[in-house]
């Protein structure tokens, strides 16, 4: 059976892991390509690196930490971040990584996505979806704490979570995987950083909406989160960042403990 | 020297990086003449099932990759490069494969997402050298929506189970070819590219 992937995920800033990994016992700390082999012995089923800056100057940097990592890593990775143009694509691709996580480019040129899909094929194109949840038009009740799930919607923000796309995350996701998307990766603006669990719900709903893989992203503190994703959210994967960086969890020990759990996964 | 086929469809290199990584002495190539010259050949696979056909025709290596699986050279096909093996495919559906082995290349049959994306396990049907020291059972890294169906079953090495069990590589004598990407598969991969690589040593 097809097995629950387990993705960590590698923030890139200036050519460095950033997020304090936790393994203080290492060489270079910050150095992605040693982080990238620790990962892939502690198990991993695949990597993604994320460039935050996203700025043009660094594109070269990660297309030198793809070159680099695909020379000694034999698991699939996707690089994200900052990426604009079919040329980006092509770039990242050529240099070794697997597939291209595209995000704001696409929600405002989502064609894009079709060129990228038609040239390289669906399955190396992931696209990234930052949603947010919203109250429903004339809803605003948050005054009043919380809002059940009936009462909210989820928006698309873009550059990083700042800016709001006017753009529903339903029918952003369904028609990104019309106009290509093999993958998407769901990130929950409002969980990430959080630690306190994936946003379940808005998983489950896109997860049940789309035929390709669903990458749960935002918010994963711990291996429960990690569970209910797979479970209730339905996703096929997990990217977590923090709870392989801090935590005293290596991805062996998440995966044996999702397998006690009855979910299928690579040991 | 292996030779890998680039018949000019998008990222072939991770092959070439991993044989590399395996000490193994490879070149991508889209030269007929070097594909003829090698003691081995690899076809790997990306895109589609018709563009994967024209591109091979066109560039002139079909006939280089059929001769070298007929004269008995060592042949590894990757994906795309194991279906094209067979007659024709439910995807595109207008070109005619390299037709070294009778039977389909068929899109999966249910309900399950596709492509198939990850890693699933291999269980063996016979007793390839090809997978000389891969368990039973091993986990290999699959990226595909259409499987194939060989007519002479005998030529089915290992299934895999997505929905239903298919043929997730074959084998027949010097010809081995996998559904999964060995370049993709960490250890198991690795170690099906050094089989390989073994065997085209004189």
């Amino acid at each position: 059976m097809l097995a629950k992937r387990i993705i960590p995920c590698l923030d890139v800033k200036e050519g460095r892991v950033v997020k304090g990994i936790r393994y203080v016992d290492f060489r270079d700390v910050g150095d992605p390509v040693d982080a990238a082999r620790r990962y892939d012995e502690e198990g991993a089923d695949e990597l993604v690196f994320l460039d935050i800056t996203a700025s043009l100057e660094h594109r070269s940097t990660m297309i030198d930490i793809a070159r680099r990592v695909a020379e000694q890593i034999f698991i699939p990775f996707t690089v994200g971040g900052g990426i604009r143009t079919v040329e980006d694509i092509r770039d990242t691709l050529l240099a070794g990584a697997d597939k291209v996580s595209i995000m704001t480019a696409a929600v405002y040129d989502p064609d894009l996505i079709n060129q990228a899909a038609e040239r390289y094929g669906n399955q190396c194109i992931v696209v990234a979806v930052d949603a947010k949840r919203v109250p429903r038009e004339g809803r605003d009740d948050s005054y009043l704490g919380p809002a059940p799930d009936e009462a909210i919607e989820w928006r698309i923000y873009t550059h990083g979570g700042t800016r709001p796309a006017d753009v529903d995350a339903l029918a952003y996701s369904i028609e990104a995987v019309r106009r290509g998307a093999g993958e998407l990766l769901v990130t929950s603006i409002d969980a990430d950083g959080t630690k306190a669990g994936y946003d379940l719900e808005l998983l489950r709903r896109i997860s049940e909406s789309v035929s390709v893989p669903v990458i749960a992203s935002g918010g994963a503190g711990s291996v429960d989160h990690l569970y209910q994703a797979l479970d209730y959210g339905k996703a096929d994967a997990v990217l977590a960042a923090s709870i392989f960086h801090f935590q005293e969890l290596t991805i062996q020990d998440v995966k044996r403990e999702l397998a006690a759990r009855g979910v299928t996964v690579r040991l | 020297m292996v030779a890998i086929v680039d018949y000019g469809m998008g990222n072939l290199g991770s092959v070439e990086k991993a044989l590399r990584f395996i000490g193994a002495e490879a070149r991508l190539t889209s030269d007929p003449a070097e594909v003829r010259a090698a003691s081995a050949v690899i076809l790997p696979g990306v895109g589609a099932f018709d563009d994967c056909m024209r591109n091979l025709r066109e560039s002139g290596l079909a006939r280089p990759v059929v001769d070298a699986i007929e004269t008995g050279k060592p042949f590894l096909g990757i994906c795309l490069g194991l279906q094209v093996l067979f007659e024709e495919s439910e995807e595109g559906g207008r070109e005619k494969g390299l037709s070294l082995f009778r039977g389909r290349v068929l899109r999966f049959r249910h309900s399950l997402k596709i492509p198939q994306i990850g890693w699933n396990q291999i269980r063996r049907t016979q007793d390839a050298p090809q997978l000389a020291g891969v368990p039973d059972g091993a986990w290999v890294y699959f990226v595909h929506s259409y499987h194939v169906q060989p007519h002479d079953k005998n030529l089915i090495a290992t299934v895999t189970d997505y929905g239903y069990e298919f043929p997730s590589a074959v084998r027949s004598e010097n010809v081995f070819a996998t559904q999964f990407h060995p370049e993709k598969s960490q250890r198991v991969g690795l170690q099906i590219l050094r089989n390989f690589v073994a065997s085209a040593l004189p």
